[in-house]
């Protein structure tokens, strides 16, 4: 710097300019570069959670600690385990849909899809086009009410409160469809093997369609809110990157295995539910850094509201579940008149349907990443096992890995974008 | 997946390893001797089945032997799914871990041996990963009965420390 440019500078941007970020780009070099603290080599284990806000959820971590610097994570998981698989094997199939559904709690509509599918798959169950596409719509509409909790609460974690409220109320409008549609606003028990249980009301039409307006303007308020905010963009840029090769050694999938340039989407490579019909863009990022979770993240809810669009324009007339009245109820018009619709309902609702021997895996892209459900059946009508290889709890061990190295700031940020539901991991 | 003459053609390749094919609702198993778990994963994974989607356990009571293992092999460049599947008795539940190579497997192992018993030689962290570390029994041996677990709530501590002694 020549002495003239020196006199132009402010005290304040001298001082500045002093400062070198040494210790701050290699957490593990001694604090003293500039002659300052002393370096700390003692190792602190720090019990974080399982109470604890920055978890989301019931989630504990035991973080060996230098100093400030993690060196290591272990998560402790299980406090919420409710034997969930264990109770769908005394169920029938048709009442194993509204337990699956507490599993992941922000995803019940995939939780029932994973399960449906791999029944429907069993039991070689036809599904009507309509119902496919209600089961699109209904599916990304969940999409985006999940990211939008998981966008809210990160944002909290970020120091970016008022994001919170935003997102809560955008998600009270998703809600309120799936009310009308279903008469709950969660764990819906919406969608049924076969298909789904009734049709949209009238009414429900005009109102997708007015929040399909509202939602890319709000999602482009976030993404200015946050991408404005300096302490939120330190805290993400450049924090706990981990590379493709690592995340699918982990077996990591979904939008977590997207920022690194993985464009893996379950509903491009092998679609189910007519997913092949709709035209949409899969978002994947460069380097897999917090940012770039939370930049797929955020793109991921403009390409929902397009497939929604499409299923809504696209919307094919029929019947909303299959007419096989072996698997799925007769309407209610016809008990009162056939002796055949009053069997079957009395059959269905207390026994339930047999399904024939054999087991599947049936995977779907929920939105933390591959929701696989596996089902056996013995031939009876209860399933012999169910197993949900369930996203945030194979992700979860990638934060090890993700945070070694860093702060322990960067490691709440890599948890909030980690996006575990601790429902889904526990069971 | 691949199709029932694909299957055959892996399994051939896999040699005295796989004991039998099943091809079900167009998805393909096959099924493996418990004791070339790592051998056949590895041939499997330099065939292109290089990502690891699942790890399940299964209990097929009554039938002998009576625990399974299930691997969800995924080739993602061709979109293209075959699952492993191995069998153990109760008698002797053990096999080796596969965690070595498939990191994923790590929490995925520990789930199969919490629920089921399977022990899984060379992992490097076997301990129950759901049920409390003091938990007696595999809860998804469907012969482990549902309900009356004991919910210890701090007014009956006592009772339940007298109980247990």
């Amino acid at each position: 710097m020549s002495p003239t440019e020196d006199r132009q500078l402010s005290d304040y941007r001298r001082r500045e300019q002093s400062i070198t970020l040494a210790p701050l780009e290699d957490p593990l070099l001694p604090a003293d570069v500039e002659g300052g603290a002393e370096t700390t080599t003692e190792l602190l284990t720090l019990n974080f959670g399982p109470h604890h806000p920055a978890t989301h959820g019931v989630l504990r971590l035991l973080v060996t600690l230098q100093g400030e610097v993690v060196l290591d994570v272990k998560p402790v998981i299980g406090y919420v385990h409710t034997g969930i698989e264990k109770t769908a094997e005394d169920k029938s199939y048709w009442k194993v849909i509204p337990v699956v559904e507490r599993m992941d709690y922000l995803s019940y509509y995939f939780n029932a899809m994973a399960f449906c599918g791999a029944v429907e798959r069993l039991a070689e169950v036809e599904v009507p086009r309509r119902a496919q596409y209600l089961r699109v719509i209904h599916l990304e509409l969940n999409r985006i009410a999940s990211h939008l909790i998981w966008l809210g609460t990160s944002a909290l974690d970020l120091g970016s409160s008022s994001i919170f409220l935003y997102c809560l109320r955008e998600r009270e409008l998703i809600l309120d469809l799936f009310e009308m549609s279903s008469g709950q606003r969660m764990h819906t028990r919406y969608f049924q093997v076969g298909g789904v249980i009734e049709d949209i009301p009238a009414g429900f039409e005009p109102k997708l369609r007015e929040f399909l307006k509202i939602m890319p303007v709000r999602a482009d308020e976030y993404g200015a809110i946050l991408n404005a905010n300096e302490i939120v963009l330190q805290r993400l840029r450049g924090t706990c990157p981990l590379d493709q090769q690592t995340l699918l050694s982990l077996g990591v999938t979904g939008p977590l295995l997207r920022s690194a340039g993985n464009p893996w989407d379950l509903r491009k490579a092998d679609p189910y539910s007519s997913y092949e019909d709709f035209e949409f863009k899969i978002p994947v990022g460069t380097v897999g850094d917090n940012y770039d979770r939370f930049a797929v993240r955020l793109a991921e809810i403009y390409e929902s509201v397009k497939i929604i669009e499409q299923a809504l324009d696209g919307l094919p007339e029929g019947p909303c579940i299959t007419e096989d009245r072996k698997v799925a109820l007769p309407p209610r018009h016809e008990l009162a008149t056939s002796m055949e619709a009053l069997i079957h309902h009395f059959k269905l609702v207390t026994e339930g349907f047999r399904v024939p021997p054999g087991e599947v895996y049936h995977p779907i892209e929920s939105p933390r990443g591959e929701l696989g459900c596996y089902v056996r059946s013995d031939g009876s009508s209860k399933p012999a096992r169910v197993h949900m290889r369930d996203p945030s709890f194979v992700n979860l061990q990638a934060l090890a890995p993700m945070a070694r190295g860093g702060y322990i700031a960067d490691m709440i940020a890599a948890t909030a974008m980690l996006d575990p539901i601790l429902g889904g991991i526990d069971r | 997946m691949p199709d029932a003459t694909g299957l055959e053609l892996l399994a051939q390749d896999l040699g005295d390893a796989a004991l039998e094919t099943v091809y079900f609702r167009e998805q393909a198993t096959i099924v493996i001797d418990p004791g070339e778990v790592r051998a056949v994963l590895q041939r499997l994974r330099s065939k292109g089945y290089a990502f690891m989607a699942g790890v399940h356990g299964v209990d097929y009571y009554p039938d002998e032997p009576r625990l399974g293992v299930l691997y969800e092999l995924l080739d993602m460049a061709r979109v293209d799914r075959v699952t492993v599947k191995l069998r153990v008795p109760t008698s002797a539940p053990e096999v080796d871990s596969v965690t070595p190579e498939w990191p994923t497997a790590n929490h995925q192992e520990r789930e199969v041996y919490d629920m089921f018993g399977v022990v899984f030689r060379g992992h490097p962290d076997l301990r129950r990963i759901l049920m409390p570390e003091d938990y007696e029994g595999h809860p998804q041996q469907r012969d482990f009965p549902i309900g009356g677990e004991p919910v210890i709530f701090t007014r009956d501590e006592s009772k339940w420390l007298e109980a247990r002694e």
